[in-house]
C-alpha cells in the first residue's frame, strides 16, 4: 500500500486516470439523460436510471482496475522476486492489492459522485438506504476480478495485460447495466443471472419505477459476489503455487537478463 | 559452529531436465561460501530454491533451523539476497524503495536503520533519487543495502558484482567481507568472478549439471586437482564435469 502511495504522490498521470474517466463518462451520460428526459416520454426521469448506473458500474470498474493496477505495478517493474522473496504471505500480499483497490476506487467515486449531483442533479436519496448494498456487492465483485485478473496475469505472463482490460465492456452486455435483463435472449439471461452486478441494476429500475428492489435478488447478488470472493482468493493461490513450482515468479524478474 | 543454512538432497526438475541432482552443503556463521559453475549449471535454481520462490522436487532447506517449505515467513525473516537479475524498483526513490522493503522485512527503527545504511553504502546523496536513473553501480549499492535491511543471518548474492567496474567491484566485496566477519551471518555467493571468489570466499562449491562436484578452499583446491588457477579448475569442470563427478560425495 505504501508503495502505491508513493507512486501516486508523484505521479499525475497515475492519479488523473483514477476520476478522469469516470468523471467523462458521467458527463457524457449525464447529457445524453438530459435529452432522453427532454425528448421521450416516459413516466420517469432517466437521470437515476442512466446516469446512477453509468456511476455505479463505472465504481465497480475502479474497485477492478485499483486491484489490478496495484498488481501490474509489481510487473512492469519486475519485482515479484523480490516480493516474494520477503517475509510477505500470499494473503498479505492480496491483502494489500485490495486495500489499494479500496482507496483507488473510492477516490473515483467521490469524484463521480460531486458531478453528478452537483451538475446533473442526481440524488440518491431514490435508493435510500440500498444503496448500501448496492455499493457493497459491487464492490466485493470488483474485487473478486481484480484478484482474477491478476491471478490470470501471473499465470500468463505480462502480455495477458490486455485480457484484462476488455473484462468490464464483455460483462456489461450481460450485467443489464442499461436495460432490463428481459431484453436479453434466453441464453445471455442465464449468464445473467450468474452475475452480482445484474441485481443491482435490475433494482435499480425497479425502484425507479416506483416498485421495490428484490431482497432476494440482492441477497443471492450478495452470496455470489463473496463466492466469487473465495473463487478469485483460491484460483491465485493455485496460481501462485503453480508459479513457485514451475519457477515462474523467478523468471519474471529472469526474463530481464540477456 | 552453527550451520545458518542447510541444504540436504535438493532436487529439480522442469519437465524431464533435471536442474539441481541431490545437492547438499551447509553455510556456518560468519563463513563466505562461494558457488561456481558454468551457466546452466543449478546456481541460480539453487538459490531461488533457498529463497522460497522455487519449489524443490525433494530435499529439505533449513534456515538457522526453520525449514523453509513449511516455516517460510521464520525462515525468510532472517534471510535476504542481492541478484543482478532483481534490481529494485526504478520508480521509486531508494529511500522508499528501502523503507518498504524495511517494512516487509518487520526491520525495526527502520528510519535509523535506513540513515545507517545510506551512509554505509555512500548513498546519501541518492536518497531521494529514483533508482531507475541509478548507474549499474549505483544501483548494486541500492540492492545490496537492502539486502542488509534486516541484518540477514543469511545473505544470498547472485552475482552482485556482474557489470561494475573494478573499483566498484572491489568496495562491494569489502562490505560484504566486514558484514561476513561480524560474525553472526553467512553469505552465499553464486559468481563467475574467479578472481572475486578467490578472494573473498572461505569456501567454494563448484556446481556443474546440476551436481556439486568439488568443494573446498578456493585457494588450495586448484592445486589438488593439478590446475594452476581457479579459472583453470572452473574450465576444466565446465567442459568435463563428468571427470569429477563422485569427487564429492
Amino acid at each position: 500500500m505504501l508503495r502505491q502511495f508513493y507512486l501516486m504522490r508523484g505521479s499525475l498521470s497515475r492519479v488523473l486516470p483514477l476520476f478522469i474517466w469516470a468523471a467523462v463518462d458521467i458527463v457524457l451520460w449525464g447529457f445524453i439523460t438530459r435529452y432522453l428526459d427532454a425528448v421521450s416520454s416516459a413516466s420517469f426521469t432517466f437521470v437515476p436510471v442512466f446516469l446512477g448506473a453509468v456511476l455505479l458500474w463505472d465504481f465497480f470498474i475502479r474497485v477492478m482496475q485499483g486491484v489490478t493496477m496495484a498488481f501490474f505495478e509489481d510487473v512492469w517493474s519486475r519485482n515479484f522476486l523480490n516480493i516474494f522473496a520477503t517475509p510477505l504471505s500470499l494473503p498479505e500480499y492480496l491483502g494489500g492489492l485490495v486495500i489499494t483497490g479500496i482507496a483507488t476506487s473510492a477516490i473515483g467515486l467521490l469524484a463521480m459522485v460531486a458531478l453528478a449531483t452537483t451538475v446533473f442533479g442526481l440524488s440518491f436519496l431514490m435508493y435510500g438506504l440500498l444503496l448500501i448494498p448496492f455499493i457493497l456487492v459491487l464492490f466485493l465483485f470488483g474485487i473478486a476480478l481484480g484478484i482474477l485478473a491478476s491471478a490470470m496475469v501471473l499465470r500468463l505472463g505480462p502480455a495477458a495485460e490486455w485480457f484484462v482490460w476488455p473484462i468490464p465492456a464483455l460483462i456489461s452486455p450481460f450485467a443489464g447495466v442499461f436495460y432490463p435483463i428481459s431484453t436479453l435472449p434466453q441464453w445471455m439471461q442465464v449468464i445473467s443471472h450468474l452475475l452480482p452486478p445484474s441485481y443491482i441494476f435490475e433494482s435499480i429500475r425497479a425502484i425507479v419505477s416506483g416498485g421495490a428492489a428484490s431482497g432476494m435478488g440482492l441477497l443471492w447478488g450478495g452470496c455470489l459476489a463473496v463466492l466469487y470472493i473465495l473463487a478469485a482468493c483460491w484460483a491465485f493461490a493455485r496460481v501462485y503455487r503453480h508459479a513457485v513450482r514451475t519457477g515462474l515468479i523467478a523468471r519474471y524478474s529472469a526474463e530481464s537478463v540477456s | 559452529m552453527q550451520h545458518v543454512l542447510s541444504v540436504k538432497n535438493l532436487c529439480k526438475t522442469y519437465g524431464g531436465k533435471i536442474a539441481v541432482d541431490k545437492v547438499s552443503f551447509k553455510v556456518s556463521q560468519n563463513e563466505i561460501v562461494g558457488l561456481l559453475g558454468p551457466n546452466g549449471a543449478g546456481k541460480t535454481t539453487t538459490i531461488n530454491m533457498i529463497l522460497g520462490v522455487l519449489e524443490p522436487n525433494a530435499g529439505t532447506i533449513t534456515i538457522e533451523g526453520h525449514d523453509i517449505a513449511t516455516q517460510r515467513p521464520a525462515a525468510l525473516e532472517r534471510t535476504n539476497f542481492a541478484a543482478v537479475y532483481a534490481p529494485l524498483p526504478g520508480n521509486l526513490t531508494v529511500c522508499q524503495n528501502l523503507r518498504i522493503f524495511g517494512l516487509l522485512y518487520g526491520v525495526k527503527n527502520l528510519s535509523a536503520r535506513i540513515s545507517a545504511l545510506l551512509g554505509e553504502f555512500n548513498l546519501g546523496e541518492f536518497r531521494d533519487k529514483k533508482c531507475g536513473v541509478l548507474s549499474s553501480g549505483e544501483q548494486t549499492r541500492v540492492c545490496l543495502a537492502k539486502a542488509m535491511l534486516n541484518n540477514p543471518h543469511l545473505l544470498l548474492l547472485d552475482e552482485p558484482t556482474a557489470s561494475l567496474d573494478p573499483a566498484v567491484a572491489k568496495d562491494i566485496r569489502a562490505r560484504i567481507r566486514e558484514f561476513a566477519a561480524k560474525g553472526t551471518a553467512g553469505v552465499l555467493w553464486a559468481s563467475h568472478n574467479m578472481y572475486e571468489v578467490e578472494e573473498v570466499c572461505d569456501r567454494v562449491l563448484f556446481i556443474a549439471s546440476g551436481k556439486i562436484l568439488l568443494q573446498g578452499d578456493p585457494k588450495t583446491l586448484p592445486r589438488r586437482h593439478g590446475k594452476k588457477t581457479l579459472e583453470e579448475l572452473f574450465i576444466a569442470v565446465a567442459r568435463e564435469p563428468l571427470t569429477l563427478e563422485g569427487e564429492f560425495p
